[in-house]
């Protein structure tokens, strides 16, 4: 491929470069066609012909989904959004009707060309890995009731986490996002990201090249795991110092408060950003995704969107069979049971998070209740979520230091 | 006479003027005498990559190193993309070297694994044991640095650069013996809890060689002039936290510690500052050529107050609170400007909250002739301010811009920013490390690859638009050894054509892409100098072959697969290889 020709200089049809900024379809048949495979493996023996004949498909795809995706919708909760599939419906429903460019791999309607994966991840999110980046997505507009985890009487929905559709999957899967969902949430934040600012960005809708940007302007702030790239102990850090100053006039919460989830029989543990909930709710809702791999075993099922809510609901009521509990290790290094403070207190001390067996906790919940009533704090919802206290076997580690015991 | 006969002990003599890696490694490529001879006179090595080679081949190969630097997370575990339990245990390395290496004097490790376990180890049977630096390092407390205190009776550097420390209650400074006096360079800044003043500062003055203090944020203020007058030979020190009571007396006594402080010349912390007592440092700033200011929440006209006297400067770290008219400052006053990071303040935030702009780093890079090392969080670029920045700066080595908005356009224009990084690579001939953000297309990994030739290292995020992206990288940059993407659609295509290419490269992580199992099995089969890992902690990715992988790290090793994987790493090279979790 000859350089390309930078800065304003161009020949006519010399350079990839300045055919490019033509059309999509051109540049991809165009540049498929020029590329220069290093023919390592022995794999690329597709014509070009192929190619360009492959190719073609997901532009028009494409276009059909960015018209789609710039729809404004405005998402109310409860609201579905059907045609929003993600990422795997597209994938493997046939409708790419595709050749692999490369014939040893084996041809399966999934294997998306780069080009495809274009509209779903170029709009502002990719896929996303981990239950921290969901759960900070910062549109409490858009929640959605139909949402897996409903704990408890006062907890609303957790911080918009989808549509409550998985790509296939076990709606359990805390790994794996649904990207159209996120997509969804993006195009629903869109409304009012455009109004808020940059009206100009509206006109970059019809630039040909961007095809990566349908949404201009940028959705307002999902924030993403691993963006920007700001390592924790900054993150944290900076949490600290703003909320040691006392201008915090009503700004999103300053950073990030990452700490450590473990769980009894978990082989890893995992981190939060506990600045990323607003209640406990939220936090036993979003623990429950990313710990629900372990409770109900293999999490590689590979369910039909239909059948999402059956193993949604089997969940549930395995967790409301409350063989877990939630505590946490504050300041002084001692474990409490999760819930029986004020959250912003709790926010304050916790220091790391243990989903504990029922069975070993109970102690712990009977001392932690006697010494909140002597304090007389407020109960918190958590009482009522499935991180329970109905187990009725003694403990055996916990040392109790109040003699009474509470009624559980 | 020709050099093969000259003796073996010359040569040695002559070996040990080269000191780079890269000039060791030519030598010993020129005969098999010369590769003994080297190998028995290395003293240094360095392993980009802990599972590139086992320890016990690198102690067979080089039996008489002193020094040796470990890396072992991939970049991106800094943003939490890697889970907890991914690997880069350094206690394999520990437990080889204490019976390989007895008179190991340095060990550096960066994104590794530390228990406590291989801290004692350590203290236990390295004798001449001198300098330890975790850097961003885990999975230790203060109980392993205790033994470290205790035992390692040479100690000069201990250093705990961002690393994540637990930190039971113990005294562990306290467990410096009285008769260390060795000390030169101390770093805890990272550590979240107290120590205890009194054990710092009999430390302190026991060591008179004492360069380096960084002090961790529970040092008050008011003990820090203290601590000053102990040890006025310091030239690089980080304080606690920079706030107390305005009190003119503590005032003054600050003060006049830090005009004792001759030697000065870096200067960090400064958590909580309060912008009263900045004038305490007033008196060294003239020679100061390092300042973190970082973490410091203070607003603009402050900082640039404080900057307007440093002259000196090659290093400012400072938060985006500078703004441009900061930066303004900064370019008129710091000639000697090698470096500068400016970070954000609320990166998080919808809006922004401070008027850094583009502006503030074209201001830099005219000013300041020297800049060839940036790390700049913003909110708004356009092609003008970067093509600008690569004409003023062709020196550029390092060039970092995060926007923070994925896929942020030019402002001005709202077309891609292809240009403006087309113009660094294409200026900056130097240039070895580029971080892209904003919106991009094709277009630009086709400069980057025609052009940045000597590029070592690429983050990449939410650009591009086709395999072809990729492809242009990895075709044409012929000094690339680490490439991190996250967020792009590339796939299998790019990735198997240049398959011999990946193991010319230290490392490739690719997460949220549109690779599929498939890709990654076939690549690892075929290449078996290669570990081919797949990062999944949903369940096997073969049981969703259809979807992309979620992360994907592939790295050169000659060791094979790594022994130490979790439950969610598949290495896909070997057919059997898939376990269920």
């Amino acid at each position: 491929m000859s350089p390309p020709l930078l800065l304003g200089v161009e020949e006519e049809g010399q350079s990839n470069v300045s055919l490019m900024a033509s059309s999509p379809s051109d540049c991809i048949s165009q540049n498929v066609s020029g590329l220069q495979e290093r023919n390592y493996l022995g794999l690329s023996d597709c014509s070009s012909v192929d190619s360009s004949a492959a190719s073609s498909l997901p532009v028009d795809n494409k276009n059909k989904l960015n018209l789609k995706a710039t729809e404004l919708r405005l998402g109310l909760p409860g609201s579905e959004s059907p045609e929003r599939e993600p990422d795997l419906s597209l994938l493997s429903s046939g409708k790419l009707d595709e050749k692999p460019l490369f014939p040893l791999l084996p041809s399966k309607d999934g294997i998306c060309p780069g080009s495809q994966k274009n509209v779903v991840s170029g709009n502002k999110r990719g896929f996303s890995d981990t239950m921290d980046r969901f759960s900070e997505v910062k549109s409490s507009v858009y929640t959605e009731k139909n949402w897996m985890f409903s704990v408890g009487p006062d907890s609303e929905s957790p911080q918009s986490v989808g549509q409550g559709k998985f790509p296939g999957n076990s709606g359990m899967n805390p790994m794996l996002r649904p990207t159209g969902a996120q997509q969804a949430i993006m195009k629903e934040m869109a409304p009012n990201a455009l109004e808020r600012s940059r009206p100009a960005a509206n006109g970059t809708h019809n630039k040909a090249s961007a095809s990566n940007n349908n949404m201009s302007a940028p959705a307002a702030k999902a924030q993403v795991v691993g963006w920007p790239p700001i390592r924790s102990f900054r993150k944290n850090s900076l949490a600290t110092t703003s909320k040691n100053n006392d201008e915090v006039d009503g700004k999103p919460g300053p950073g990030a408060l990452f700490i450590k989830v473990s769980m009894d029989g978990a082989p890893y543990l995992r981190k939060v950003d506990l600045r990323t909930y607003t209640n406990y709710g939220e936090l036993s809702s979003a623990l429950e995704k990313m710990f629900s791999c372990f409770t109900i075993g293999q999490c590689g099922s590979h369910e039909a969107p239909g059948r999402e809510m059956l193993s949604e609901s089997k969940l549930k009521d395995l967790l409301h069979g409350s063989e877990y509990v939630l505590t946490y290790e504050d300041k002084d290094g001692d474990w409490m049971l999760v819930g029986d403070v004020p959250w912003e207190m709790f926010i304050d001390s916790c220091k790391r998070l243990k989903i504990m067996k029922g069975s070993d906790a109970i102690g712990l919940v009977e001392l932690t209740r006697s010494v909140m009533k002597l304090s007389r704090m407020d109960k918190c919802s958590l009482a009522d979520t499935k991180f329970g206290r109905n187990c009725n076997k003694k403990p055996n580690t916990i040392i109790m230091v109040y003699d009474h015991a509470t009624a559980v | 006479m020709s050099y093969s006969s000259l003796p073996e002990d010359v040569l040695e003599h002559v070996f040990s003027f080269v000191q780079s890696d890269k000039d060791r490694n030519v030598i010993s490529l020129v005969c098999k005498s010369w590769y003994e001879i080297e190998r028995w006179c290395r003293r240094r090595i360095f392993v980009g990559n802990c599972y590139a080679v086992s320890p016990r081949m690198a102690i067979r190969r080089f039996p008489e190193v002193r020094s040796v630097e470990l890396k072992g997370k991939p970049h991106f575990a800094d943003f939490n993309l890697v889970p907890e339990g991914w690997g880069g245990y350094v206690y394999p390395w520990i437990r080889a070297m204490a019976g390989g290496y007895p008179w190991l004097e340095e060990l550096k490790l960066k994104r590794m694994v530390v228990t406590d376990e291989s801290l004692e180890l350590i203290a236990k049977s390295l004798k001449n044991f001198k300098v330890l630096v975790l850097s961003s390092c885990e999975g230790f407390s203060t109980h392993g640095l205790a033994a470290i205190a205790a035992d390692c009776k040479n100690l000069k550097e201990l250093d705990l650069w961002e690393s994540d420390v637990e930190d039971p209650s113990g005294n562990w400074l306290s467990k410096f013996p009285d008769t260390c006096t060795s000390l030169v360079s101390l770093n805890i800044a990272c550590l979240g809890s107290e120590v205890s003043f009194s054990a710092l500062e009999r430390l302190v003055v026991r060591c008179p060689n004492l360069r380096t203090l960084r002090l961790n944020r529970a040092v008050p203020l008011e003990k820090l002039a203290h601590l000053l007058r102990q040890a006025p030979q310091l030239v690089e020190l980080g304080t606690g936290t920079y706030s107390a009571d305005l009190r003119p007396d503590i005032f003054s006594n600050l003060a006049g510690a830090f005009s004792g402080c001759k030697e000065l010349k870096s200067l960090s912390g400064f958590w909580d500052v309060v912008p009263a007592y900045l004038p305490a440092v007033y008196s060294v700033c003239s020679g100061l050529t390092t300042l973190n200011l970082s973490y410091a929440t203070i607003q603009s006209p402050d900082l640039i107050k404080l900057v307007s006297q440093c002259p000196k400067l090659q290093c400012l770290w400072v938060l985006d609170y500078i703004e441009d008219s900061g930066l303004e400052a900064l370019a008129a006053t710091c000639k000697d400007l090698r470096e500068l990071r400016v970070f954000p303040s609320e990166p998080f935030g919808d809006e922004p909250n401070v008027s850094l702009t583009e502006q503030g780093l074209v201001l830099v890079s005219e000013g300041c002739p020297k800049l060839e090392s940036v790390l700049y969080f913003c909110r708004r670029m356009s092609n003008d301010a970067l093509v600008t920045i690569a004409k003023n700066r062709p020196s550029m080595i390092r060039f970092r811009l995060c926007i923070i908005d994925p896929q942020t356009p030019d402002y001005l224009t709202l077309e891609p920013l292809d240009v403006g990084f087309g113009a660094i690579v294409q200026h900056c001939k130097d240039l070895r490390r580029l971080s892209l953000s904003g919106l991009l297309t094709d277009r630009v990994f086709e400069y980057i690859g025609t052009y940045a030739k000597k590029l070592e290292m690429l983050s990449v995020a939410f650009a591009g638009e086709s395999d072809l992206g990729l492809h242009h990288v990895l075709s044409g940059c012929d000094s690339l050894r680490k490439l991190e993407i996250m967020d792009c659609p590339f796939g299998d295509k790019a990735l198997l054509a240049n398959a011999a290419k990946l193991e010319t490269m230290r490392s490739l992580w690719m997460s949220s892409c549109s690779v599929s199992f498939e890709a990654c099995k076939l690549l690892g089969q075929k290449m078996p100098r290669l570990n081919v890992e797949v990062i999944d902690e949903s369940g096997p990715p073969d049981s969703r072959p259809e979807l992309p992988v979620k992360k994907l790290y592939i790295y050169r090793t000659v060791t094979g697969r790594r022994i130490d994987m979790p439950g969610f790493v598949w290495n896909v090279g070997e057919d059997s290889a898939l376990r269920l979790s």
